[in-house]
């Protein structure tokens, strides 16, 4: 069975928290070492970017670490290695993320096997909407990758239906217009967002976009499943003084917002 | 009366395999609230009285079709005619969509009003109707795009228009689009996106089309008027598409008439170096719509090269590509020295100095002339005054 599918069967109560990690920034061997610090830390599945060079729905973090990941000779094909290795000493749910070009290019359902093969659970590409997926889910189908669609607050209530029904294991819910990315406001509007989206959907859901504090992360749990967060963990390797540095202070930022959820 | 065959796109948005919406959730809903809106607006009489009164009397439509004599007589090849979308309000055919899609903004009540620009056509366009009907606009300009194209960005700015410097990637009509995108995904409930092409999601290809569609529609007139018949062949350029299909729009089902389409070749088609799309590229995804586009093996979007900032797009129109599938166009391409060559020439002869892009068009009938009998007739599509192009040209000339 998918492991997504096994690991929330398992844990029943406890908030997810997913980190997002930029497959190839600052480089290889660090990405590895970063997913197995976020692991380290109480994070529940992982999710590693595939870069693109036109990251459409990201903000400046995203658009960097995108930028420096392909400047680093990172592709699709050498996504799904770094996979490999992450599943030789882990049984963490693997997600993909990443644009649709790539994946297209790649040869949709040979992605799908090959992307099975090397550990790979769950695949978000924002920007494949539900109604444009249908080769793409029935493909997923049939490798057993679990298809997570994302919801918006501007989705409609028979949208917010099909995204629901399309979703394998749970849905990712955007938590304000907008691009990912840090500086956003969160007001009173978002709260009730998500708490009514957690009455309209029947799967579970995440919530991600612009989460950058264990307070915000604490906040949004209260309504939804969990929190992705990533473009604050690539501010942080950013500033960091060295690549081990990042590493230590991703990792501390995640374990903080462990706690806090 | 030829049969008419049906035209894309359909419900799904498609032009045969290429079109759709690969877009962001978020922007779903303001496709179809766009799509819902036009549809209405598409068949009422007052939208279209308004939209007519604003195309003569503020563009100054019909544009000219216009024999260009000397230019004939230097090729001996064809009677070549121009249509003069140069003379329109602003400059270039880019106007016939600004104002229609502002008449759909002011209609469903948005009030800010974003867009992307290469050769600043687009962006004058936008800015231009921006200040005519007192809306908030914002062009996103790549930072390249900002110094080949200095005068463009002066007009707008008098006119009103923020225009952002987009620095990301090949700096370029690209990131410029995708920066764009990224304000609407941001803005969606208050801001209307005017895109400049048949490019994006659907229903852009099909609205922008429609809205250029006019240039085709006078040209079958006034063809009848000069010369009796239909024209033997129509040349136009294209990037992203917008005044190709306009004034093939027309013509599609006239089997008679030959349409081609010149793409920008860069340094050379084989010079890694180009922005020819349909010749050298694939179907992909890039701005919300599958259709062809140069990417390299791992999918990622190849940095195209043009010396014309409006052609220098490394995607073009869905319709486009079913077009070039189907044969119902043919599509060629001129080089940069090429299209330089033609920019100079026709200025020259005519007096009339077109856009780089443009000259791209007037390249290939240079190139293919002998294709050509005395006794035919070609129209091409003069898309945009070459005014913006001086400094290029003069910079390429010392060198």
């Amino acid at each position: 069975m998918n492991r997504i599918r096994t690991y929330l069967n398992q844990i029943k109560k406890q908030k997810l928290l997913i980190p997002f990690i930029t497959a190839g920034y600052p480089d290889s061997s660090t990405t590895l070492n970063l997913i197995k610090a976020a692991i380290d830390s109480g994070c529940d599945m992982i999710e590693i970017g595939f870069p693109f060079s036109d990251p459409l729905a990201d903000g400046a973090e995203v658009q960097f670490s995108s930028y420096h990941a392909l400047k680093n000779g990172m592709t699709l094909a050498r996504t799904l290695r770094i996979a490999e290795q992450v599943r030789k000493t882990s049984d963490v749910p693997l997600i993909l993320m990443g644009y649709y070009n790539p994946v297209l290019s790649y040869g949709e359902n040979q992605f799908m096997k090959d992307a099975t093969a090397a550990g790979v659970d769950g695949l978000i590409i924002p920007d494949l909407p539900v109604s444009e997926a249908s080769d793409y889910m029935r493909n997923a189908i049939k490798h057993d990758i679990s298809t997570i669609f994302l919801a918006a607050p501007t989705t409609d209530k028979n949208s917010l239906k099909q995204i629901d029904k399309s979703c394998s294991d749970f849905v990712y819910a955007v938590t304000v217009t907008g691009v990912t990315g840090g500086g956003k406001v969160f007001g009173r509007d978002t709260d009730n967002y998500l708490k009514e989206l957690g009455q309209a959907l029947n799967k579970k859901f995440v919530a991600g976009f612009g989460i950058s504090s264990p307070e915000t992360a604490r906040r949004f749990c209260k309504y939804s499943d969990g929190v992705v967060i990533g473009s604050k963990l690539i501010s942080l390797i950013r500033s960091a003084k060295s690549k081990s540095q990042g590493v230590r202070d991703a990792a501390r930022f995640l374990s903080s917002v462990r706690r806090a959820i | 009366m030829a049969q008419r065959v049906k035209r894309g796109p359909d419900s799904k948005g498609r032009f045969g395999p290429y079109g759709g919406q690969y877009v962001p959730e978020t922007v779903m809903y303001a496709l179809a609230e766009l799509e819902m809106s036009y549809r209405k607006l598409k068949k009422d009489k007052s939208f279209l009285a308004e939209l007519r009164g604003y195309l003569s009397d503020y563009v100054g439509r019909p544009s000219p079709l216009y024999f260009a004599e000397r230019f004939t007589a230097y090729l001996k090849g064809p009677k070549v005619y121009f249509k003069r979308e140069d003379l329109n309000h602003t400059g270039a055919h880019k106007i016939n969509n600004t104002v229609g899609q502002i008449l759909l903004a002011k209609h469903m009540g948005k009030k800010r009003i974003i867009a992307e620009t290469g050769a600043g056509q687009h962006g004058l366009a936008t800015a231009t109707v921006c200040a005519r009907f007192g809306m908030e606009c914002i062009i996103y300009m790549g930072a390249v795009d900002i110094k080949r194209q200095a005068s463009n960005v002066e007009k707008m700015k008098l006119l009103g228009a923020k225009v952002v410097t987009v620095e990301s990637g090949s700096k370029t009509l690209k990131d410029a689009t995708s920066q764009a995108m990224r304000d609407w995904v941001t803005n969606i409930r208050s801001t209307f996106y005017i895109i400049g092409s048949v490019v994006g999601p659907h229903p852009y290809p099909m609205l922008v089309r429609d809205f250029q569609s006019i240039i085709g529609k006078e040209t079958k007139r006034q063809c009848q008027k000069k010369f009796r018949r239909l024209p033997d062949a129509i040349i136009a350029c294209v990037g992203g598409g917008s005044n190709a299909i306009g004034i093939f729009d027309s013509f599609i089902n006239e089997k008679s008439v030959k349409l081609i389409g010149v793409e920008a070749a860069g340094h050379g088609l084989n010079s890694g170096q180009h922005a020819a799309t349909l010749s050298k590229g694939k179907p992909g995804v890039l701005h919300g719509s599958y259709s062809y586009l140069v990417y390299d093996n791992d999918g990622q979007i190849i940095l195209p090269h043009s010396i014309s900032a409006g052609l220098d797009y490394p995607g073009v129109g869905p319709e486009h590509s079913a077009l070039s599938d189907t044969g119902q166009v043919k599509y060629f391409s001129a080089t940069d020295k090429q299209a330089l060559a033609a920019f100079e020439l026709v200025s020259k002869l005519e007096g009339i100095i077109p856009a780089l892009e443009t000259s791209h068009a007037l390249a290939y009938l240079i190139a293919h002339k002998k294709e050509f009998k005395a006794r035919q007739n070609v129209v091409v599509c003069l898309s945009g005054r070459g005014d913006k192009d001086m400094p290029i040209f003069f910079e390429k000339e010392k060198a």
